[in-house]
Parts: C-alpha cells; structure tokens; sequence
C-alpha cells in the first residue's frame, strides 16, 4: 500500500513529446508564386474568422508570408474570401 | 513589356448578352491601347464570400495581356466609371507568376483533352 511514486510503471514508455521542426512548404514544395485566385489553397493559412495565421504556427519563411499576405488580400477584395468570417472551414 | 492580370466582376443584373457586350468592350479597349491578349478565361457566375453592393454573386472575368504599361492608367478609370462593373484587380505578374500561369492552362488543356478521349471512347 504505501509504495512511493516510483513504483509507477507504463506497459509502453512514455512519448515525450519531440517536437516535429516546422518548414515552410513553399521552399520545400519549390513554390515560387502564390495564386490569389485559389482560395481553397489560401484556406490554409487563415484561422476559422478568416484571419492570417502567423508564422510561427504555419512556419512559413518571412518571404513567402509576405506573399501569402498579399494573396490572401487580393482574394479578400474579389470577395473569394471573407474579410470576417465565424466559422469558416 | 510586362504581362498584367485584371480580373473584374461584372453586376449579376446584366442580361448573358449585356455582359459580352461589357466584357468585349474592354477587350476591345485593351486590342486598341496597343495591350496584346495573351489569354481570357470566364469564370462565370460566382457566389461571394461577403455582400458586395448588396448582392451575393457577380459574373467574374480574367484578362491576361502584355503591355508596357502605358493602358493601365486608363483602363481602371473606365472600370471605375462603369456602373456595370463592381469590383476590379489588376495585377502585374512577375517571371514566376507567368510560368505559373502557363502551366496552369497546359494542366487544364490536358485535362479537357483527357476527358473528350474519354468521351469519344465511351
């Protein structure tokens, strides 16, 4: 009864979390240039109202974030995306 | 001489004839301005992502041209006169997008391609 903590086993140790490095797919994918009329495509980097998501979760480099930035803009103004959106996705 | 996109959206009030007559208007105006088509593509009717001028679809349309630039200017000032037209974007496109864009059709070409074989074998 009066085991110390220590005596915890697991069947399967543990999974520490490792943490997988993010990259930016468009220097891994060779993208040079984002369409801003593929919303679907741009889908991807917005949040659920619709917002640009930062880098450090999508992991883009600073020069294609700029890009995505913009194509995300340019669909906005041609209504192929929400300016706001709730729950888009 | 630089390639240029513009992609405009026309009032979905338009009758199918009002709206070619709109779209060779500008076509005309770009052959006229010295600005060579290098492709158009219609889009069609499309539902938007947020009302525009209390309207929920427009009729999109794609002009991709080269010029030296000189017609832009006065492009966009007839677009913004224009009633008919609601929204427009005009893009100059960089060594990569035109690549992009040329492949893009190739890809679409082929795949059109694919299905009238597909068609005729059926």
């Amino acid at each position: 009864m009066a085991q110390g903590n220590s005596d915890i086993r697991y069947l399967t140790p543990i999974t520490v979390d490792t943490k997988k490095k993010k990259y930016c797919r468009f220097k891994k994918m060779r993208i040079k240039y984002i369409d801003y009329k593929d919303a679907n495509f741009l889908l991807r980097f917005v949040n659920e109202q619709g917002k640009l998501l930062p880098r450090r979760i999508t992991g883009t480099s600073t020069k294609y974030q700029k890009k995505v930035a913009q194509a995300v803009k340019r669909a906005r103004h041609l209504a192929l995306m929400p300016y706001v959106a709730d729950l888009l996705k | 001489m630089n390639q240029y996109e513009t992609v405009f959206i026309l009032t979905p009030v338009l009758s199918e004839e009002q709206t070619k007559e709109a779209v060779k208007r500008y076509e005309d105006f770009i052959a006229k301005n010295g600005g060579k088509m290098v492709h158009q593509e219609k889009w069609g009717m499309r539902k938007f992502a947020y009302p525009i001028q209390k309207k929920s679809s427009g009729f999109y349309h794609l002009f991709e041209y080269t010029n030296d630039g000189q017609l832009i200017a006065e492009l966009e000032v007839l677009m913004k006169r224009d009633e008919r037209i609601m929204r427009f974007l005009t893009v100059k496109l960089d060594k990569h997008a035109v690549i992009y864009n040329e492949k893009k059709r190739k890809k679409k070409k082929e795949a059109a391609k694919a299905k009238s074989k597909e068609k005729a074998q059926a």
